[in-house]
């Protein structure tokens, strides 16, 4: 690819055909990453046990928002969507709204939103 | 020298200068997030929908239900489950940039041992099928089958489809982890090990989504 500049520090890896657009994280961020990964884990079964913040409006919303956080940053890092060719971020993301706007449309189609 | 290694595990000349077999995994997870996307609106259409017990998160007393029934989901240790396949993850990437900078600068010892984390990923991913197992036989002694309620029909179905990833991602695991000991992967193998990288976290990023929608709402 003419727009491919980085190459690997290791001369017997083809970072052309494995997609690797720029240098992957170190142990060092890895491991960071899993301890973010961690306390967001931490934090949204804490919420489960809090009865009044289950009870609340921003239950849902702050577990999906926590949940969609740690897809992303999985993703991201763990996968190197962030770090690799942006043919592999349309193979995945173009599935993955089709996908999520399967599970909305059905999700309304049945009901799960009405007022009950 | 450098370039005569390059050029004698080079992949055949592609359109896009991908190798096809990453193109391949990263559609074949494509596929499977609408696999996963079918499985989980049907778990949700199907919730809070069940005429009998078990349920998920709440007790049932009679005349609901014959006798009186706990909550089901034993969220303690599902989380531990879930923690061990966050971990396998951080195993998984360091089995990867174990072999790419194999024999390099500060990968010696233990960071540079390939054969440690395939390991280590391996085995929490048995783990986690450990912990599914002991979840799905208690499931059953409490009543809950395939076959009580919408909320087992799903719950197994979609738990199932995961547990059969995940076993099949542990198989593909040992399988490296058997190349290895045989005759030792090298940074020229590092694709044959980032594509079941990429499995394995999608197998991850999977139960994350699981683990919200099925255990923690409500």
């Amino acid at each position: 690819m003419a727009d491919h500049e980085f190459t690997h520090t290791n001369p017997e890896i083809d970072v052309h055909a494995m997609g690797e657009m720029h240098e992957h994280p170190t142990w060092k961020q890895y491991k960071w990453v899993a301890i973010i990964l961690t306390l967001i884990t931490v934090f949204e079964v804490w919420a489960y046990y809090v009865p009044s913040f289950v009870a609340s409006p921003v239950f849902v919303p702050t577990l999906l928002i926590m949940s969609a956080a740690k897809f992303a940053i999985v993703v991201l890092f763990y996968m190197h969507l962030k770090y690799d060719h942006r043919l592999f971020r349309g193979l995945f993301t173009g599935p993955l709204i089709i996908a999520m706007a399967t599970i909305v449309s059905l999700l309304f189609l049945f009901g799960k939103f009405a007022r009950r | 020298m450098a370039t005569a290694a390059v050029a004698s595990h080079a992949h055949p000349p592609t359109s896009t200068g991908l190798d096809h077999r990453k193109i391949a995994i990263w559609a074949f997870i494509g596929s499977e997030c609408m696999l996963f996307a079918s499985l989980i609106s049907t778990y949700l259409i199907y919730k809070g929908r069940s005429v009998v017990g078990p349920f998920p998160h709440e007790v049932c007393d009679p005349p609901k239900c014959a006798t009186h029934l706990n909550a089901i989901l034993n969220i303690p240790v599902t989380s531990v489950s879930t923690f061990v396949l966050l971990m396998s993850s951080l195993f998984m990437v360091l089995a990867l940039a174990a072999v790419e900078n194999k024999g390099k600068p500060g990968y010696e010892g233990i960071l540079g041992s390939s054969k440690l984390w395939l390991l280590a990923t391996a085995i929490a991913g048995t783990t986690f099928l450990g912990f599914q197992a002991y979840e799905f036989t208690s499931f059953v002694h409490e009543g809950l089958t395939l076959r009580t309620n919408l909320f087992g029909s799903s719950f197994f179905t979609l738990t199932g489809f995961h547990g059969a990833h995940v076993t099949a991602g542990v198989l593909w695991l040992l399988t490296l982890l058997a190349i290895d000991m045989k005759r030792g992967l090298q940074p020229k193998d590092a694709l044959l090990v980032d594509i079941s990288a990429l499995y394995w976290h999608f197998v991850d990023v999977v139960w994350i989504a699981i683990f919200t929608l099925v255990y923690l709402i409500r």
